[in-house]
């Protein structure tokens, strides 16, 4: 087994068309498994295409970028999808959940596209409810109708269905204020540590690095 | 799953996804409506004239004989010697034959001198005969059977006496006032021209025209029914004659014999192709009427497509939301697809329940007033055909939301959600 949840070589991307707006460029970045980083930079800076292509969404020019051992390159389209589905889990800033599906549906939706079985899953989501604080009527209300701080620590129960090894997590505290944001922060590492999840967490909000192993500001690891 | 959220995507945006609805029920309804009609109106008027082999006149054109002896328009160009006519229906090959006598009208209804045969052999629709719903055929000189419009427009009922007018004219100041005919039949409605006519014997046409000379009344001489009783009322010349023949395989030969009779110069024509050449020159019409609907059926998928392009914008987000948990583009390409094609699908629906409906409820007011009868049976081979170009159009233009959709999941990735 690789010891790198994230290894990136010589990894460079540029949208495509004529006249190229943004490029990266990352000549070499690991993530060790296990490991919870905090990943600083501007906007601006490429945080999101970073994101996306360690999430399989955008694929590079050229370049090498691991996760998990799998070189996300060597997939089609298809299958990039469904190693997202199953290997990580994203959180947003805000706008996680498919407004119109309930609280339940949301999360077999993802449970859904990382083919996980449906049994069993109720009992995952009950863990998961618990230990995100998260009171057990809301599963069958519709996701719309929940308070920010609901949404977001539902959304993390969503991308922990299928049990990824790595957790993608961008600016999610943003739309929280400070009492929600430090309880959120807590309960972000505890449920981290429990499934052992490495954690990727991207934010310019400097006050919440006392949370985090290792921090990466993007504008050091990468080239412009 | 997959079609969990396109139900409660469509949920989500019901005021909308309603007016689609309706607009599609609505536009599918009127195509439905306007090409089942069409069919059955064609299949209607094909039917005008059935069991009635030739109709042979004086020389004219096919589409002339027709319309004045079938449709009561126009004027024939000339008469047929009585004589000529004895010598047609005396041919082995001809079973029956009915002499028209045309020229008379009473209040814009064409006056038709014939004999009983024609209530015997005449025959319209799926080889209907026609049927009295009140009184009997004439059999006096100056007893009249009148069409179920006429009726029901003048208001006549059995024995009411009626004066008949020279000419055509919808107020013809030349009456046939010497002699009343009174009503003795009146006939079920069936849809056809049949309906606006008044029939009277030949002998009572020629009775009323005995002191008549080259359209104007003779004055002075008037006949009372004594004297006409006397008088040998066997007509000179009628308008035209309708045929039947024993064997259909003669058709062709009885329509030549009487094209090429030596009496007098005759047309023979086949009311079937006559009738079908007839329903052509409508084609403009029946094809104006078709194109509209089309074009309205095609405003309201437009529409439709138009409201899931709008929808679009406030999709990005969960569209985001959905590839970043694993969703391929497609997924989210055939989440549109589905939604117009529900909504369609569901339009089509209603609509044909609609139309049925209505028809249902319109066929007996329809028979009874127009003697049309629209059956209710709609899905024809003919419309599930129509239906499936309905469906392959919606699904055209749910490729313009449905692609939007898939190029918005790949390039508005995960950056779309902040």
């Amino acid at each position: 087994m690789p010891l790198d949840a994230v290894k990136i070589k010589d990894l460079h991307f540029s949208y495509p068309g004529k006249t190229p707006t943004y490029q990266l460029t990352i000549p070499e970045w690991r993530v060790v498994k296990g490991d919870r980083i905090f990943l600083k930079g501007a906007s601006g800076s490429g945080k999101s295409t970073l994101l996306n292509l360690l999430s399989g969404i955008l694929v590079a020019t050229h370049g090498v970028i691991e996760i998990l051992g799998q070189d996300l390159c060597m997939l089609s389209a298809r299958q990039r999808d469904r190693f997202r589905a199953a290997h990580i889990g994203i959180v947003f800033q805000q706008f996680n959940l498919v407004p119109y599906l309930s609280v339940y549906d949301n999360i077999r939706l993802a449970a859904y596209f990382g083919r996980k079985k449906q049994t069993g899953l109720d009992l995952i989501v009950k863990r998961l409810f618990t230990v995100l604080d998260l009171d057990d009527t809301l599963i069958a209300r519709q996701a719309a109708g929940l308070s920010v701080g609901q949404q977001q620590r539902v959304a993390i129960a969503r991308a922990l269905v299928n049990a990824p090894e790595i957790l993608i997590v961008d600016e999610p505290t943003s739309a929280l204020d400070n009492d929600l944001r430090d309880a959120f922060m807590k309960i972000l590492l505890d449920i981290c540590s429990i499934h052992q999840s490495t954690l990727i967490f991207v934010s310019h909000d400097a006050a919440l690095t006392h949370y985090f192993h290792t921090i990466v500001n993007l504008s050091e690891i990468s080239q412009t | 799953m997959f079609f969990k959220v396109v139900w409660h995507s469509l949920l989500s945006r019901k005021y909308a996804v309603l007016l689609s609805l309706i607009s599609v029920t609505i536009s599918t309804f009127v195509l439905l409506g306007v090409e089942h009609i069409r069919h059955e109106a064609k299949a209607s008027f094909s039917k005008t004239v059935s069991g009635v082999d030739l109709i042979a006149g004086a020389r004219t054109g096919q589409l002339n004989l027709l319309l004045y002896t079938v449709f009561h328009m126009g004027n024939a160009t000339n008469n047929i010697a009585w004589a000529s006519f004895l010598d047609l229906a005396a041919d082995p090959k001809v079973a029956w034959a009915i002499p028209i006598s045309l020229g008379d009208s009473h209040r814009g209804y064409r006056v038709t001198g014939t004999t009983q045969d024609y209530f015997k052999h005449f025959r319209f629709g799926q080889d209907a005969a026609l049927q009295f719903r009140a009184g009997r055929p004439f059999e006096q000189l100056f007893d009249v059977v009148i069409g179920a419009d006429v009726a029901a427009k003048l208001g006549y009922r059995l024995n009411d006496e009626i004066i008949l007018a020279h000419g055509l004219g919808q107020t013809s100041f030349s009456l046939h006032d010497d002699n009343a005919f009174r009503v003795v039949g009146i006939l079920q409605p069936t849809g056809t021209p049949v309906d606006q006519a008044l029939y009277i014997s030949l002998q009572g046409m020629e009775a009323i025209h005995l002191n008549w000379r080259d359209g104007v009344k003779l004055p002075g001489r008037r006949m009372t029914a004594q004297m006409l009783e006397e008088l040998d009322l066997t007509p000179k010349s009628i308008t035209a004659l309708m045929v039947g023949l024993k064997s259909k395989v003669t058709i062709f030969a009885v329509q030549r014999q009487i094209n090429n009779y030596s009496g007098e110069p005759l047309t023979a024509i086949l009311p079937g192709i006559a009738l079908a050449e007839l329903w052509q020159m409508m084609g403009v019409m029946e094809n104006t009427l078709r194109l509209i609907s089309v074009l309205v059926l095609f405003s309201s998928l437009l529409g439709l497509s138009t409201m899931l392009l709008s929808s679009l914008r406030e999709r990005r987000r969960e569209i985001a939301v959905m590839r970043a948990i694993g969703a391929h583009p497609f997924f989210v390409f055939w989440i549109i697809q589905a939604e117009a094609l529900l909504i369609t699908v569901t339009g089509i629906m209603a609509a044909v329940v609609a139309l049925v409906v209505s028809i249902l409820f319109a066929q007996k007011y329809l028979t009874e007033n127009y003697g049309v009868f629209i059956d209710s049976f709609v899905l024809s081979s003919e419309m599930v055909h129509v239906l499936g170009i309905i469906l392959a159009g919606a699904l055209m233009l749910g490729l313009i939301p449905a692609l939007s959709a898939y190029r918005m999941s790949l390039h508005h990735s995960l950056a779309a959600g902040s």
